[in-house]
């Protein structure tokens, strides 16, 4: 029955748009989370997508998505001189994450949009699914 | 004159199966809307329903080298087909939410119709049934 499959396939979606608000969440509470070395610091984290082509299903060439990994952002720190801080180093300078606020705020639109349209998909099948099971009644 | 039910339904459960089948490839296509490369796909219903119905218009193959007209591919022989992009995207994706969307509508609108449609005949058999 291939509308079950439409289940499995917006709630994948669901899960992975999820993911993604996890990180914007993630990223957005630690903008200020200054470290002492470079490799201490929090760096911005992204999730990878991919098309989880033939794996749910067997026979079907329709696809739900899965999270491949997060990754995390390779641009270079900042530094701040903060001299009072107890995590300054010798010159008196922290690192800070590099976060980026805006990237962040229009990841989490597109997030929060995406994840409404898989619910909508959900909701339409599960009307459709219903109204079968009420056929010839 | 024999009664078939199958015959009695007409080309109703059939129209059923692919619009599941179309509305399972539409909501991989929204699933994957923000996904790097994915290509959206999408199948031709008329084309499938002629196919069904064994009324399809196929090209003679007489020769071992003739390229048969239609490949079957896809989900149980039904040939999917990419969706020529609107406008390009900087990672490969072709997804056109709102196109996808309008589709997807159409087709749960078409399924509700189709059912409409069997339950009409099946409560035209009851009532050939009772013969009240």
């Amino acid at each position: 029955m291939s509308l079950f499959k439409t289940f499995d396939i917006a709630g994948s979606a669901m899960s992975a748009q999820s993911v993604r608000l996890n990180t914007v969440a993630s990223n957005l509470a630690n903008a200020e989370s200054v470290g002492a070395t470079e490799a201490t610091t929090y760096k911005a984290r992204q999730p990878v997508f991919a098309a989880m082509l033939k794996a749910m299903h067997g026979e079907s060439e329709a696809a739900g998505v899965r999270v491949l990994g997060i990754v995390e952002n390779q641009e270079p720190l900042q530094q701040r001189y903060a001299p009072d801080n107890p995590l300054a180093n010798e010159e008196g300078y922290v690192y800070l994450p590099n976060v980026n606020a805006v990237d962040e705020m229009v990841n989490m639109i597109s997030a929060s949009r995406s994840y409404q349209n898989n619910v909508e998909v959900l909701n339409t099948s599960k009307q459709m699914l219903l109204a079968t099971l009420r056929l010839g009644q | 004159m024999p009664i078939s039910i199958d015959s009695a339904l007409g080309p109703m459960p059939e129209a059923l199966v692919l619009r599941g089948r179309r509305s399972e490839v539409l909501a991989s296509n929204l699933a994957n809307a923000d996904t790097p490369n994915f290509k959206a796909r999408d199948f031709e219903f008329r084309a499938m329903m002629d196919k069904a119905q064994g009324e399809q218009l196929a090209m003679q193959t007489t020769k071992a080298r003739h390229i048969a007209f239609e490949p079957d591919s896809g989900i149980n022989g039904i040939p999917l087909r990419y969706r020529v992009p609107s406008q390009p995207a900087l990672d490969g994706n072709t997804v056109d939410a709102q196109v996808e969307q309008a589709a997807f509508a159409e087709n749960a609108v078409n399924y509700q119709a189709t059912l409409t449609f069997l339950s009409g005949r099946i409560k035209g058999l009851m009532t050939a049934l009772k013969g009240e």
